[in-house]
């Protein structure tokens, strides 16, 4: 069982003509996630894998046809925002979006957009979610992780596959991994997802995959002090970044002096999280 | 991407924010003709991406065109925190009563817009937010809104300012809120934003940094990028839409992936090696682009190892391999090179540089360790 996504999940893909919309479709397909239509504004009435999912021109109209309640984004960076707006304004109360490079000032007036309307976005520049054995909305491999009570949230992508497949190894499961993205300003936080595994009765254990750059991690540690009563072990990518640069993600930068891994493994240390050197690691501390 | 001085402030000149007159040069000859148009009383000013130009010598006050002259002669030869001056910039010098901090930048904690002044202009405010933090007014903008018209009051009214700059004060705020919002700005400062002695609000320094993302929809900003200050490899790599950032190690890495690019460079370090750089080559990498990452990689002297690690995703690991072939083909090399190859087809993707002459790795420790060791001339394939 698991958190955001699961078997009642119906899924709709933005841009699901596009390449990477229509080969990660397949993939979401073929792991057994219900994706019941897709959007391409243009490409309406069309049918795209052999007849397996409707193209319609709209979320709206999608939305009517097939009562879809959850969006998966892979929209090029420049319309990505718009997008965000049309799966809002037809009330999908869940979206998550692949898309990576959408300028900074667009995402700070989505959040603040979607805030006010009180619907989740995940992402941007994420992987997606997966509940393993239930349901894979993004780009997370589906065959490294096998169902399981750890809970894994991250900034990170193929970082985080390293992780589920480090558990996988040990024969650990996941109930759901989050990937919130590497944007500076993102939907979810950690602390939203820690709270949602605290609540989620098949979570026993959490692991937190954070990188430099912000104050989310530290927020966190806070969050864990305050409310958390599971497990938590974690993760941070970036001790060897050099100050005043962008490491690949947007967000993973080290800003006048704030933001770094040192103070982000303490701040989570302090509260009794378990930090892990490297990566495989990790599945030795929750073992 | 960081704008210098002189762009920023015509940028926030088009806002309507008084600025000094004045021009850029790029020789002495130059900077004294401006000089001579300016009256002869002028500062000249370096035009690097760093601060504390100041504190080096990188702007100085002339009296008179010759002396305009010889000191762009002289600030044109030096070299700031390592940059070469190739520009300076002549102002008409401002006499200067008091120094006010106005600026606009991204509250990730709050996602939104702020901004920030300060009656303690003139110092880096991260200065006075470390020792006067009270002197600092913050006010945050509603993105959907954007900046009202009592928020700007509010600020004058916060830093003291005299209630007779108060509609000036404001008409600068706003037109630093509107060359934030349209060039895509991360941060718009001037810093300081000076009261002459002829009670006059003058902008005489000015720094914008853009949205690298955003520079799409700015075509004619994105022009204006410096591509003197970066390494070339960086250069070379934004090309092939490669993330890369040159470091001062030994080891190369190319990961796919920017949080497992830089746990392989933690990694590395964690068993006392030192990485080289940081290189994501991002998704569903193609061939040219591996054989364009491995060139750049190699193309530091320092680089004595390389460490592929791949973990197959959207990224597929024959695909990888047959790149890593291709570009081995091209680029001749005795450097040594560990690859790790995990996830999806990276069965296929072993079997393909099987025939290539590389060491391999199964976990990410055991890459590291195995790439020192090469490094150090120890690891054999």
């Amino acid at each position: 069982m698991s958190i955001l996504v699961d078997k009642n999940t119906r899924l709709l893909v933005q841009g699901i003509t596009g390449n990477e919309g229509l080969f990660h479709t397949q993939h979401m397909l073929a792991y057994g996630t219900n994706v019941v239509a897709g959007v391409t504004p243009g490409k309406g009435g069309g049918w795209v894998l052999e007849g397996k999912v409707p193209v319609f021109d709209s979320v709206r109209i999608a939305h009517e046809a097939t009562g879809v309640n959850t969006s998966v984004i892979f929209v090029p960076s420049r319309f990505a925002a718009d997008a965000i707006y049309e799966a809002a304004d037809t009330g999908i109360q869940l979206i998550v979006c692949i898309t990576e490079g959408i300028p900074v000032q667009d995402m700070m007036r989505v959040r603040n957009y979607l805030d006010q309307k009180g619907i989740r976005l995940v992402g941007p520049n994420c992987p997606g979610v997966l509940t393993p054995g239930e349901a894979k909305v993004g780009i997370i491999p589906g065959d490294i992780s096998i169902p399981g009570n750890i809970g894994v949230v991250s900034r990170s992508g193929t970082l985080t596959y390293e992780v589920l497949y480090a558990l996988k190894l040990v024969g650990l499961g996941t109930s759901t991994c989050v990937g919130i993205g590497g944007d500076p300003i993102n939907g979810t936080s950690f602390i939203d997802v820690l709270g949602m595994f605290e609540a989620d009765p098949y979570t026993d254990k959490i692991i937190l995959i954070g990188e430099i750059g912000g104050t989310d991690e530290e927020k966190a540690a806070e969050y864990i002090a305050d409310h958390l009563t599971k497990p938590v072990a974690a993760f941070i990518a970036g001790q060897t970044a050099p100050p005043g640069k962008r490491m690949g993600h947007a967000g993973a930068i080290v800003e006048s002096g704030s933001g770094t891994a040192a103070d982000k493994i303490k701040a989570l240390q302090d509260v009794g999280v378990q930090v892990a050197s490297h990566p495989e690691e990790i599945a030795e501390l929750l073992a | 991407m960081k704008l210098h001085e002189y762009q920023s402030k015509q940028i926030f000149s088009h806002y309507g924010i008084p600025i000094p007159s004045g021009r850029v040069a790029a020789n002495a000859a130059d900077a004294k003709q401006i000089a001579e148009e300016l009256g002869g009383h002028v500062v000249i000013k370096s035009q690097v991406l760093v601060g504390g130009r100041g504190k080096a010598g990188g702007i100085r006050l002339a009296k008179s065109p010759q002396e305009a002259e010889d000191l762009a002669t002289q600030i044109l030869g030096i070299k700031i925190k390592g940059l070469p001056v190739r520009k300076v910039l002549v102002d008409e010098a401002a006499s200067i009563e008091t120094e006010i901090y106005l600026g606009i930048t991204n509250d990730r904690a709050e996602r939104k817009p702020v901004m920030m002044a300060s009656s303690a202009g003139g110092v880096e405010i991260e200065q006075v937010a470390k020792e006067t933090p009270d002197k600092i007014v913050k006010v945050h903008i509603d993105p959907l809104l954007g900046l009202r018209d009592y928020q700007a009051r509010d600020i004058a009214a916060g830093i003291d300012l005299p209630r007779e700059h108060w509609q000036t004060f404001s008409q600068i705020g706003r037109g630093l809120w509107r060359a934030y919002l349209r060039s895509d700005a991360t941060l718009a400062e001037i810093n300081p934003l000076v009261i002459t002695s002829q009670n006059r609000l003058l902008a005489v320094d000015g720094k914008m940094v853009l949205d690298d993302n955003a520079l799409f929809r700015h075509p004619d900003l994105a022009e204006m990028r410096d591509v003197d200050v970066e390494p070339k490899a960086e250069t070379e790599a934004r090309k092939y839409n490669l993330s890369f950032i040159k470091l001062d190690g030994y080891i190369g890495c190319m990961v796919n992936g920017a949080g497992l690019a830089m746990a392989t460079m933690d990694i590395i370090k964690l068993h006392g090696g030192k990485p080289a750089n940081f290189l994501d080559i991002g998704g569903g990498a193609s061939s040219e682009k591996v054989a364009a990452a491995l060139r750049i990689i190699l193309s530091d002297s320092n680089v004595k190892a390389v460490l592929f690690n791949i973990f197959g995703g959207i990224t597929r690991g024959d695909e990888v391999a047959r790149g890593i072939l291709a570009a081995l083909q091209e680029v001749k090399t005795d450097v040594p090179m560990v690859t790790r190859l995990v996830g999806t087809n990276a069965e296929e993707g072993r079997q393909i540089l099987s025939e290539a002459n590389m060491i391999t790795a199964e976990t990410l420790v055991d890459a590291a360790k195995k790439a020192i060791r090469a490094a150090q001339g120890g690891e054999q394939v």
